[in-house]
């Protein structure tokens, strides 16, 4: 059986199957950006002394499952999310809501993931993917960074919902409970709760100093002890993985700062303050800046540069990205909502 | 970043399938442009990489010199570290860290080697030899 659904290629998965699954059940205006914004996707925080991959925990966008969530709330749209402690429930209630006529959200581990490239396939459990029919004892799968969808049998897609490690997905599925059409001028509310929850994880002072523009800044002063710390070795190993965080796929490039912009140029349909079209430039300009520091980041751990200088200047691309970030968050603090 | 600024370099994702970047336009308008890969970014994945090859080999020369048990190797060569490795097989973190222990290895019954050995894939014999057969 095969549900009627159209595969929507995404940057990022979880927004990707967040459009996929709303835009499915109705909601006929929602798009990559506007999901990202109204879910306040975007975000930055460096977490010391933690290791994931045995690189540092950086991360530049929010915990995986909230913008699905926020955004589903925000437009008052009921959701169903269900874990599982057994294998065989898992299966039978994800066979029971397609039979039901519900594409599902389903979150997986990549590393078995077979139509993954080998390259690509560490033990990471906050990928998203939606499946939405069955046949033979096999599922259909549109994953959304693909170019297109997927077979996968039932132990292989039974192996990624049951991968272990952090964040273990232990089967969790998700999707809305009803289909309902969102009005634009719901649309509108959302956007702009989703940028107050944005301002306020990225500039207040409750985040503390690893989160938001105060993690970037933190972040560029480390990256400049680096070098004396870890050795130019261990150092350039930390800033290949801050690139991957930033510019692997999933992010829409520059750590996800362009799809913030493409955002606020959405937002201005609905909105029409002229402030949101000058702030999307400021994000763009952010989102240029990160991809300048991954060059510099990338001569390091290519080991073409390596001197106290370079890292400086590695450290001081993050510090001038924060000072970015701060005034467009600000700006977008101070606008007047009409 | 501009449209036409998008790169274009195949990269491992991109023999597979092409990725959504956003750009903007001739006039700041965004939109979205399929992109190949980024060689920045490859060598950031080859970094990686290198680092994972460089970790099975310190594992290997540890097992060689009877520093630890051949669990590590297989468990650095699975990209796994004790928390995965406890979640796939089912014993608790405490005890793959025991497991790791030659000494402690070498006295483990042939019923939890098989549990090692179906999460590596490989058979016990190979398991306990340190034997790699690659598919």
């Amino acid at each position: 059986m095969k549900l009627d659904f159209n595969h929507i290629q995404a940057a990022h998965c979880e927004n990707g199957v967040t459009v996929g699954l709303l835009k499915n059940s109705g909601v006929q205006q929602i798009t990559e950006p506007l999901a990202f914004g109204i879910g306040a996707g975007l975000f930055f925080v460096y977490i010391p002394l933690l290791k994931i991959n045995n690189g540092p925990v950086i991360a530049f966008r929010t915990m995986p499952g909230l913008i699905f969530k926020r955004t589903c709330k925000a437009l008052d749209i009921p959701i169903v999310r269900k874990k599982f402690n057994s294998k065989e429930a898992a299966e039978k209630f994800l066979n029971d809501c397609l039979a039901a006529g519900h594409p599902v959200g389903c979150q997986v581990g990549v590393y078995y993931l077979p139509y993954f490239p080998r390259e690509y396939r560490f033990h990471f459990n906050a990928h998203n993917l939606i499946v939405f029919g069955t046949e033979d004892g096999n599922y259909m799968v549109s994953d959304p960074v693909m170019e297109g969808t997927n077979i996968m049998s039932a132990y292989e897609l039974e192996r990624v919902r049951f991968a272990k490690g952090a964040l273990a997905p232990n089967g969790q599925l998700y999707y809305p409970r009803e289909n309902k059409p969102v009005t634009d001028e719901q649309i509108k509310t959302g956007i702009i709760s989703g940028v107050k929850k944005n301002v306020f994880n990225m500039i207040s002072p409750l985040m503390g100093p690893i989160a938001g523009v105060n993690g970037i800044k933190y972040t560029g002063n480390k990256i400049k002890q680096w070098r004396d710390k870890l050795g130019t070795k261990e150092a350039g190993a930390y800033l290949a993985q801050l690139v991957r965080m930033q510019e692997e796929i999933g992010t829409g490039g520059g750590g996800f700062r362009y799809i913030y912009g493409a955002f606020l140029q959405e937002a201005h349909a609905y909105i029409s303050n002229d402030d949101l079209l000058e702030i999307s430039t400021q994000f763009t300009a952010s989102g240029d800046l990160w991809r300048e520091g991954a060059i510099q980041a990338a001569g390091i751990y290519k080991g073409r540069l390596g001197s106290q200088e370079d890292f400086n200047k590695m450290g001081d691309y993050l510090l001038e990205i924060a000072e970015i970030e701060r005034k467009a968050f600000v700006a977008l603090k101070n606008i007047k909502w009409k | 970043m501009k449209k036409e600024d998008v790169p274009q370099d195949l990269g491992a994702l991109g023999k597979v399938t092409k990725e959504i970047c956003y750009a903007t336009d001739e006039n700041g308008k965004y939109t979205t442009q399929l992109s190949n890969g980024w060689d920045i970014k490859s060598t950031a994945l080859d970094t990686a990489w290198q680092n994972v090859e460089e970790r099975i080999a310190a594992a290997k020369q540890k097992v060689l010199n009877k520093e630890a048990s051949p669990i590590l190797f297989f468990m650095e060569k699975a990209l796994m570290d004790i928390e995965i490795l406890a979640g796939y097989t089912g014993f608790w973190q405490w005890q793959v860290k025991r497991h790791l222990k030659p000494d402690v290895f070498n006295g483990l019954s042939e019923k939890k080697l098989q549990k090692y050995a179906r999460v590596f894939n490989v058979s016990v014999a190979d398991l306990k030899t340190m034997t790699v057969n690659e598919a």
